[in-house]
């Protein structure tokens, strides 16, 4: 199929960026989207134009490196991540505009890349189990009922793409915090912590400079891995209760 | 050089346990003036980080990723072995030891495997402390299922997400002592070269992948967690970042690297669909446990399938040739992955390939189906169906699924001794990134286990034996040696991207990915080998001739990231074809069709082959001189490993 | 008393007063629907009358309007807050966007609506309140007891098509609002629950479509009778 990729070029931080447009021939309907645009760099560079810059890692849907807001929706028109986008998503002839995730606290790196290191610092902030290496209880000592084990390990399946942030008309990382703060509070070990960890990591996501939640399901909606939108309304539980039993004056 | 793997003497369930004695502390108070550099922040890289911070060590941690949580480690599906003996089915730490060294096609030294199994109880009680959530039974305790033909129930697993959830679990304890202040991070950083100073490891040389900027950091020891090398072959089930270059640096700076031939082929990829193909996609090999795997009888009937003449569904069981389970009738479907691998190569290259390419064979559902019906199969294969579904368009529930073999793990790497130290003092591998464990082939959901022993419990031991003797001075960035290693990396930036050439770094590395496949892949031949060393050689020349990288040094420049991964994976390829080619027996993943048993199996020799196969560096444009480890096995009798 | 400031200064903190003062208004607009639906009692406004005067003069239900003011007030200042703390967390734009495909209208377009029902209070306020408190508005007798005739107000107001037009259509308004709103705010309170969220959305709905309708089947009816 042969297609016209409107695709946002930004040489770096400072530079201001704008759209380019190219067309591509030829493109195997089996092809996944990011081996599309391996297709457009090798014939850029054969020009001897500078590549599309995009991030990209295991290319299997599990460690959320790729990201890209495809005309108009992050990850393109399926409920998956970019790398398992495939070309017989689009039909010959279509247009296929190409943007970067867009919020404050994901700044474009260059192109079609951004920094996401506000998902690090927030997961620093509190997004674990204080325990050392050694000396913990046999895994059989702590036993969690199965429909809890299974519901943390639904929020656990985050992988941190940023997709939650850059569907959200308000730029909010409420999906991606929430499903942190959701595993650890629903398993047992995550218990001692439980308080102190939501106040925490809520700051940090505040600092970042994300957005608020309008509860407008976008985030989990377009969510690779399908992350629910209860577990926003388990954080939010959490931080009330938090704001009001801990002794943090 | 004599190579020494210090393996302590005693019996071997004691050489652990006494080795933890004898080794030298470091007094608390002094563990903050010690530097540790670790670079890779999988598994292998992020436990141990986090370990050795706990512990009151300073630590640099450096990636490529844009996080240490996206390290490959994370797309591990499986599970992760343990001898927790949990269900009560004989599992024990000498069984996990001995199926490993049997898996390995005793080609694994035992003192590290037996440790290995030994601590695999430790890592499953440290994951669930940190919240991993691993799989459970309705009474709330652990879930455990039998994995890549083991005997035994021992392997804990998250779904099919195993590695991301242990992954996801290292990286929170990492991301603990970064909010801590004993972990400084380095993301988007590549290691380029190794420093030493008076022949001990003293800092690492880096590459800022946004900037550019080139930049030294200094430390007491350095720690090499940087996975493996699968994407030599281009196309593997590796992220498309996953590389040797850091491995391969130590290795030009004096460590030696072992058995490179050892690369283990995963069964059951999803088929190459075409050329722009630029990665494969594994299927855990769970499905093994309910698909059955078959070909067509005939290559006229292979042929009309190719064509799309008849379906998969039509032909009748008669016709079908389930070729696995009538050669190993005790194993069937669940034969090791070496042996399920094999036998799909020989099958399409009788010509009775399925798909287009006539490089695939069905894994079928139908049975399984019919038996348990859907809803069971949904339940326990969903995500992997759909995943397929996703990648090829087609309904797994329907027609039978296609797979081939793909490069998924290498069990080669830097050679480290029984302390995970490498030839060079102070530099140690951890993880995929060494050699030690797997021996000639990787049991199913030992890979997790393996990274995690290192990091977790192995070498917050026998670092500070090293570090115990070692002054706590610092070597300061600004020594010579430093110096010295920034302007080579800084001269070879710019003769990468002086070149200017006419063909992308891409072409070259899928070039290089075909010759290794074709010679190095599941079948090798002395002719093959040579004929490969030879087009490598060609192919070295004509990169660093022609490649074309646009941009500068001083930026974000994917392509200059990639030339340099590239031209360590050349130089790498070549040395394979060197050690495939000694190795002059077959074992495990490697398969030298000229030594086979009359049925077509591996046939070992162990008499002259015993050994780690170790591989010094002398320089440019010379051959590498081979050293050898002799393995001594004491506590198991070398069989034919038979799976009839 | 830091924390409660920062905690309500803080993105959830915010939101949670969003969702409380919405939910006190929903309560409100229950209870100031049951009074108006007096004005179709067909009495010739007594009826009406009553109430409005008791709503008037009772201190209870004066202490609740200040607080209804209040809330209304709240809900009004964070809105703007938080819109523009949302609008300063996405600087730049994308060029194309298509969020149909991943969320409501009304959902997304929560400040839009609720500015269109803020005008409509304060016309609304203006129209009747304002005139009943501090105009002159005329007296009836109704079982021997002397009542300002707030009945006639309404009356006299919504003989003018174009005004009963803009109540009906600020019900419109003011149903999308309710139609996001409502399950929202539970949600964000973090009242959700597998067996209940169904039941309170589903209610949400209902309550959105029955009582902005209720609303504005006053000035369609009255201005009907008015022909």
């Amino acid at each position: 199929m042969n297609l016209t990729l409107k695709i946002w070029r930004q040489q770096n931080h400072a530079d201001k960026g704008g759209f380019r447009t190219y067309s591509i021939t030829g493109i195997s309907e089996d092809m996944s989207f990011l081996e599309m645009l391996d297709v457009l760099n090798e014939e850029l560079t054969e020009k001897g134009e500078d590549p599309v810059h995009f991030d990209h890692d295991c290319r299997e849907g599990i460690c959320g490196t790729c990201s890209l807001f495809i005309n108009g929706r992050p990850h393109g028109p399926k409920q998956t991540t970019t790398c398992q986008l495939h070309m017989r998503s689009f039909s010959d002839g279509d247009t296929i505009t190409i943007e970067p995730w867009r919020a404050k606290s994901f700044p474009v790196l260059k192109d079609l890349m951004v920094d996401r290191g506000a998902f690090d610092r927030i997961i620093q902030a509190g997004g674990y189990v204080s325990v050392n290496t050694g000396g913990v209880p046999d895994a059989n000592e702590i036993p969690i009922p199965k429909v809890i084990a299974d519901e943390a390990f639904d929020a656990a399946t985050c992988i941190a793409c940023g997709a939650c942030v850059a569907a959200c008309k308000n730029a909010s990382a409420m999906l991606f915090v929430s499903a942190k703060i959701s595993q650890l509070a629903l398993l047992p070990q995550g218990q001692v912590e439980r308080r102190e960890r939501a106040e925490k990591m809520i700051a940090q996501m505040d600092a970042e400079g994300f957005g608020a939640c309008s509860n407008t399901g976008a985030c989990s909606a377009e969510c690779p891995k399908g992350i629910k939108q209860s577990n926003i309304a388990r954080m939010n539980r959490e931080y009330y209760a938090a704001s009001v039993v801990t002794e943090n004056v | 050089m004599k190579l020494d793997a210090k393996i302590p003497s005693g019996p071997l369930a004691e050489k652990w346990t006494k080795h933890k004695f004898n080794v030298k502390l470091v007094n608390p108070a002094n563990k903050r003036k010690y530097e540790i550099i670790v670079v890779g922040t999988g598994l292998a890289g992020a436990s141990a980080a986090a370990s050795l911070a706990e512990l009151g060590y300073n630590v640099k941690a450096f990636c490529f990723q844009d996080s240490p949580r996206r390290a490959h480690s994370i797309a591990a599906q499986g599970g992760i072995n343990a001898a927790k003996n949990y269900q009560n089915d004989g599992d024990s730490i000498f069984r996990l030891f001995y199926d490993t060294i049997k898996g390995g096609d005793y080609r694994s030294r035992e003192a590290n495997v037996y440790r290995l199994a030994e601590v695999s109880v430790d890592i499953i009680d440290q994951c669930v402390a940190q919240g991993v959530p691993f799989a459970r039974e309705y009474g709330g305790l652990l879930a455990n299922r039998s994995f890549g033909g083991a005997q035994v129930s021992r392997t804990f697993y998250a779904r099919g997400q195993t590695g991301q959830q242990l992954l996801l679990g290292a990286y929170s304890a990492l991301s603990r002592q970064v909010a801590n202040g004993k972990v400084k991070l380095y993301p988007r950083t590549e290691m380029m070269d190794l420093v030493l100073v008076d022949g001990k490891a003293r800092g690492i040389v880096t590459r800022n992948l946004i900037t550019g900027a080139i930049e030294s950091h200094s430390g007491h020891a350095v720690l090499l967690c940087t996975g493996g090398y699968g994407n030599v072959f281009f196309l593997s089930t590796n992220a498309m970042g996953s590389n040797v270059t850091a491995a391969w640096r130590a290795h030009k700076k004096g460590a030696f690297f072992s058995n490179p031939c050892y690369t283990q082929i995963h069964p059951t990829c999803i088929p190459v669909s075409g050329d722009h193909q630029s990665k494969l996609t594994l299927m855990s090999e769970s499905l093994r446990n309910d698909g059955r795997v078959w070909v067509p009888k005939t290559i006229e009937m292979a042929e009309k399938l190719r064509k799309k003449q008849i379906k998969p569904q039509d032909i009748k069981d008669e016709d079908r040739d389930y070729y696995l389970e009538t050669k190993y009738p005790s194993f069937g479907n669940l034969v090791p992955r070496d042996v399920a691998s094999r036998n799909a190569k020989y099958v399409c290259d009788e010509g009775r390939g399925v798909n287009e390419t006539g490089e695939a064979v069905y894994l079928d559902f139908r049975d399984a189906i019919l038996r348990d019906g859907e809803d069971l199969v949904r339940s326990k294969y969903g995500n992997l169906f759909d995943m397929y579904q996703q990648i090829t368009g087609e309904n797994p529930y329907k027609t039978p699924m296609m797979i081939y073999p793909a490069v998924h793990y290498t069990m080669g790497g830097l050679w480290v001794d029984y302390n995970l130290m490498t030839t060079v003092p102070g530099l140690y591998a951890l993880g995929e990134a060494n050699f030690s464990d797997h021996g000639a082939n990787r049991l199913g959901a030992s890979a997790l286990m393996q990274g995690l022993a290192d990091g977790y419990f192995v070498i917050p031991y026998t670092v500070g034996d090293y570090l115990a003797n070692l002054s706590n001075e610092k070597v300061p960035v600004d020594h010579p040696e430093f110096k010295k290693s920034e302007n080579e990396v800084k001269e070879r930036i710019q003769k990468l991207l002086s070149i200017n050439g006419t063909k992308s770094v891409d072409y070259y590395h899928k070039k290089l990915g075909k010759i290794v496949w074709n010679y190095c892949g599941m079948a090798r031949t002395a002719d093959g080998l040579i004929k490969a060393k030879a087009m490598i050689k060609e192919l070295k020349a004509e990169f660093w001739s022609n490649v074309k990288i646009l941009g500068t040094g001083e930026e974000l420049n994917q392509t200059l990231e990639k030339a340099h991964r590239v031209a360590d994976f050349i130089e790498l390829g070549e040395l394979m074809m060197d050690d495939a080619l000694n190795r002059n027996e077959s074992c495990g993943g490697h398969f030298r069709e000229e030594y086979q048993t009359p049925e077509g199996e591996a046939l070992r020799d162990d008499e002259n082959y015993a050994y780690v196969a170790s591989w010094e560096y002398k320089g440019e444009g010379v051959e590498e001189v081979l050293h050898k480890e002799e393995l001594v096995f004491e506590n198991v009798k070398l069989t034919q490993r038979s799976y009839k | 008393m830091s924390w409660v400031t920062k905690t309500l200064d803080s993105t959830l903190g915010r939101k949670l007063l969003m969702a409380l003062t919405g939910l006190f208004l929903i309560l409100f607009l229950v209870v100031h629907l049951a009074g108006n639906l007096q004005l179709l009692a067909g009495d010739g406004g007594d009826a009406f009358n009553v109430y409005a005067e008791g709503m008037a003069v009772n201190p209870l239900i004066r202490a609740v309007s200040i607080l209804n003011f209040s809330f209304i007030a709240l809900h009004v200042i964070y809105a703007i807050l938080l819109s523009r703390h949302n609008k300063k967390a996405r600087p730049v734009a994308y060029a194309v966007t298509n969020p149909s495909a991943n969320s409501t209208w009304a959902s997304r377009n929560m400040g839009i609506l609720g500015t269109v029902i803020f005008i409509f209070i304060l016309v609304h306020l203006r129209g009747f309140w304002y005139r009943l408190k501090f105009g002159t508005p005329e007296k009836v007798m109704i079982d021997g007891v002397e009542y300002k005739n707030a009945y006639i107000i309404v009356e006299e107001a919504f003989k003018n098509p174009i005004y009963s037009g803009f109540y009906v259509l600020s019900m419109i308004f003011l149903a999308f609002h309710l139609y996001h709103g409502f399950a929202s705010a539970f949600q964000t309170v973090g009242l959700r629950h597998k067996k209940y969220t169904p039941l309170i959305q589903k209610v949400g709905i209902g309550f959105a479509i029955l009582v902005p309708a209720l609303f504005a089947l006053i000035p369609i009816v009255m201005y009907i009778q008015s022909l």
